[in-house]
């Protein structure tokens, strides 16, 4: 019996399409537009202006605070303009376009392709570069690294996760990495337990990936204290608090963090990012982009520059099919439908799926017919049926006491409605009013 | 392609379920007991049952179309299913009139009249089954014998169910050897030879239906196997107490509605409570009141009238009994 985390959960059709397909690197585009807000937190200042020439791997944008991250460039050439530019969230917001020209990247960036394994590095310097090279959650959360591994006082970490879960349909970016990059995460994995001062990490693995499994436990070995472990495919595995009650049946307190209960959980992207800041000073501007679709000539999964336009990869990927009808960024339970597929690759950019006409549009709706579905489904324990009732007739106020500020926004509770409700928009709504309600308490 | 994309918020995926769909399974799962019940009862089975969803789904869209004047949702086949439901739960020879009636009271009082599909607080197809057995307690209450009336409806030969053998025995003051050999033995409890509502028979068939829709994911384990084990568990009590005195639990399950009320009627998801805690109470309250009405009470059958008044609860349990939710036995370290 494989572990997977106790409440709810669905198993949507995996449909990973490019799971066999090697990262490609993706051809240098013309130009680039590198929004300076791709994590959670404030966005960064702006260090060039236009006209200037910047470098691969320039800082061109700095962390403005704590909860913050830098921007680098990811290309070499020309500042073209800095303007509010629509990215991926549906808003316009400030951008720095580069117009290629050549290849050069910063003379301190170790380009060569050697493994590089002893850790030279104190736990301060490491941290000081990810936060220099500015790493952000890369399996979609894009929370800057470096706040979740400073440690408050009083707090003690006993295990690092890695999450190499890849829940969502689709996405194969992680699962590449694994395979391809095995080495290099674990290595990543040693620089991130220094950091937190822990003898032990634990990487979870979904079971519909058993090449990476075998791949990351043969080489396991090599690295003391840590482990690679099979879980059971249940969507949303690779939400914080599920892989942690998977791995080490513990729960996170609501309303708490992973910390609270001596856990700390990053990506096998993250994991990877980090080897290349630390080891190779590399700042964080390529990532893996699975980009895939039932109707796609060549699902793929390639390396690409952040700013590159998401058109591009679709134009790699052997062009947008005919029927498409609408473009997600991210996974198909999670990610965000764009409205432009010029849209910019930013770092928190897993996947691009193209969906057909016929996948594209919800459902029409009909009434709730009490069948339990979306209670059974949450991973929260909460009850969408109830929450949708209170959302739609504004009793906001009683919506924080039935916990909707624990809803992750997982798309569980919709994905199995037979009613169709939207049952997740209207629980967004009432997220926002509760949080609005406890601001206003506590003016 | 320069037609415009599609801008929604997540999930952007669909598991495919819908209404009709379960629906459809539901009648699917009915399917083997209403087989038996044509095997067993011929021709009156096939009218009534047909007649009841006929009924059911006329009356259904009637009432939309004209009275509510809405779009009609009848394709969501839960009209079929109440009408099947409502067949089941009666007698093969019950009078084509008192079945149309049943239909109306069903549709129009015990779902239509309280908003329709999802609104209503009691099980359709049982509060009609009472209002009927209220208003017509003869006709109700002669049941066909198996067999020997398959091509006969109205004029079947009729006879007492085994339960209302065993009520009258035990009232008269025999022992449960004394009643024995006037009613079948399990076995044929288990196939269904003996009187009775038209789909309750058979348990077998009912519980072939059982394992489809778990198998399917229509509805989960908690509500029939509470209701279930709740009666074998009383009844085993009694029957220990005063083996001569009560029927065996093995009897008590294989006879009158357990099967069917635990399977398909005490687990209608708009009258049955919302998440696993509530719906074990429920099982649990309705196996609690069959016994003590079937034991103590004045009707040998008590499933109809446990989920009508536990479904009464349902609203309570969906408020004060909540799901566990994550997170909320904290553990925490330091």
């Amino acid at each position: 019996m494989l572990r997977t985390f106790a409440k709810g959960g669905v198993h949507p059709p995996e449909n990973k399409l490019s799971a066999d397909k090697p990262i490609e690197v993706l051809p240098l585009p013309a130009k680039v537009s590198i929004p300076i807000s791709q994590h959670i937190g404030a966005p960064a200042t702006i260090l060039v202006a236009k006209g200037d020439r910047v470098r691969v791997g320039q800082l061109i944008a700095q962390s403005s605070g704590f909860v913050s991250a830098n921007i680098h460039s990811s290309v070499s050439g020309v500042v073209d303009s800095i303007e509010p530019l629509l990215d991926s969230s549906g808003y316009k917001r400030p951008a720095v376009t580069i117009v290629v020209d050549g290849d050069e990247w910063e003379p301190a960036i170790d380009r060569s392709p050697v493994l590089k394994r002893e850790i030279s590095t104190d736990a301060e310097g490491i941290i000081k570069k990810i936060t220099d090279a500015g790493i952000v959650g890369l399996g979609g959360a894009t929370f800057p690294s470096h706040v979740k591994l400073s440690v408050p006082a009083g707090k003690k970490v006993e295990v690092l996760i890695i999450n190499g879960v890849e829940c969502e349909p689709y996405l194969t970016s992680d699962h590449r990495l694994m395979l391809e990059k095995g080495h290099e995460i674990m290595v990543g994995i040693q620089l991130l337990m220094r950091v937190l001062g822990v003898d032990k990490a634990m990487v979870g693995i979904e079971n519909n990936k058993p090449d990476a499994i075998k791949h990351l436990t043969d080489i396991s070995p090599e690295y003391k204290g840590i482990t690679v472990h099979a879980l059971k495919v249940k969507y949303p595995q690779g939400g914080e608090k599920q892989l942690i009650k998977a791995l080490i049946n513990r729960e996170v307190p609501s309303g708490g963090l992973p910390i609270d209960i001596g856990a700390v959980v990053h990506n096998v992207g993250t994991a990877y990012a980090v080897y290349e800041a630390v080891q190779k000073n590399k700042p964080l501007f390529e990532r893996v982009v699975t980009v895939t679709g039932k109707n796609l000539a060549k699902p793929s999964n390639f390396m690409v520059r952040i700013g590159t336009p998401v058109a591009e990869l679709i134009a790699a990927a052997g062009g947008l099919p005919e029927d498409s009808a609408k473009v997600v960024n991210g996974g198909p339970m999670m990610g965000k439908a764009v409205s432009d597929i010029n849209v910019p690759v930013t770092k928190g950019t897993s996947g691009i799926i193209v969906f057909p006409a016929a996948e594209s549009k919800r459902k029409a709706e009909s009434v709730c017919i009490r069948c339990a579905k979306c209670v059974t489904a949450c991973p929260m324990g909460l009850e969408p049926y109830l929450l949708i009732r209170m959302s739609q007739r504004m009793m906001f106020d009683r919506m924080e006491g039935e916990r909707v500020l624990d809803c992750m926004e997982c798309g569980s509770c919709s994905f199995e409605c037979p009613a169709n409700l939207p049952l997740l928009d209207y629980i967004r709504l009432g997220k926002a009013e509760v949080n609005k309600i406890i601001r206003a308490r506590k003016n | 392609m320069d037609s415009k994309l599609v801008v929604s918020p997540s999930p952007h995926v669909h598991s495919g379920e819908s209404t009709s769909r379960l629906m459809f399974n539901v009648v699917l799962a009915l399917m083997p007991a209403f087989a038996v019940s044509l095997y067993y009862f011929g021709l009156g089975a096939l009218i009534v049952t047909l007649l009841s969803v006929l009924s059911c789904v006329f009356f259904e869209y009637l009432i939309q179309k004209f009275l509510l004047k809405v779009t009609p949702t009848i394709s969501d086949g839960s009209a079929i299913v109440t009408g099947l439901l409502l067949a089941f739960n009666v007698p093969s020879n019950l009078p084509w009139y008192i079945v149309v009636v049943g239909s109306l009271f069903a549709i129009g009082v015990a779902k239509m009249s309280f908003g329709g599909l999802g609104s209503n607080p009691f099980n359709p197809a049982l509060a009609a089954r009472v209002f009927m057995l209220i208003s017509f307690p003869v006709q109700m209450t002669s049941w066909p014998l198996p067999i020997e009336s398959r091509l006969k409806y109205v004029d079947a030969i009729t006879g007492p169910t085994p339960l209302a053998i065993v009520k009258e025995g035990l009232k008269k003051g025999d022992t449960v050897t004394q009643i024995a050999d006037q009613i079948p033995t399990h076995m044929q409890l288990f196939m269904g030879v003996m009187g009775g509502s038209l789909g309750e028979i058979a348990a077998f068939a009912l519980l072939i239906g059982f394992v489809w829709l778990l198998y399917k994911k229509v509805i989960t384990w908690h509500i029939p196997i509470s209701i279930i084990a709740t009666i074998f568990v009383f009844t085993g009590i009694l029957w220990l107490i005063n083996p001569e005195g009560n029927a065996d639990p093995i009897f008590h399950l294989l006879t009158g509605g357990v099967m069917i009320g635990a399977i398909f009627m005490a687990t209608d998801y708009v009258t049955s409570p919302m998440h696993p805690k509530g719906m074990v109470i429920f099982g649990i309250g309705i196996g609690l009141l069959t016994v003590i009405i079937r034991v103590w009470g004045a009707y040998p059958e008590g499933v109809s009238f446990a989920i009508l008044i536990m479904n009464a609860f349902v609203p309570l349990l969906n408020r004060y009994v909540k799901p566990k939710r994550f997170g909320e036995e904290v553990k925490r370290n330091g």
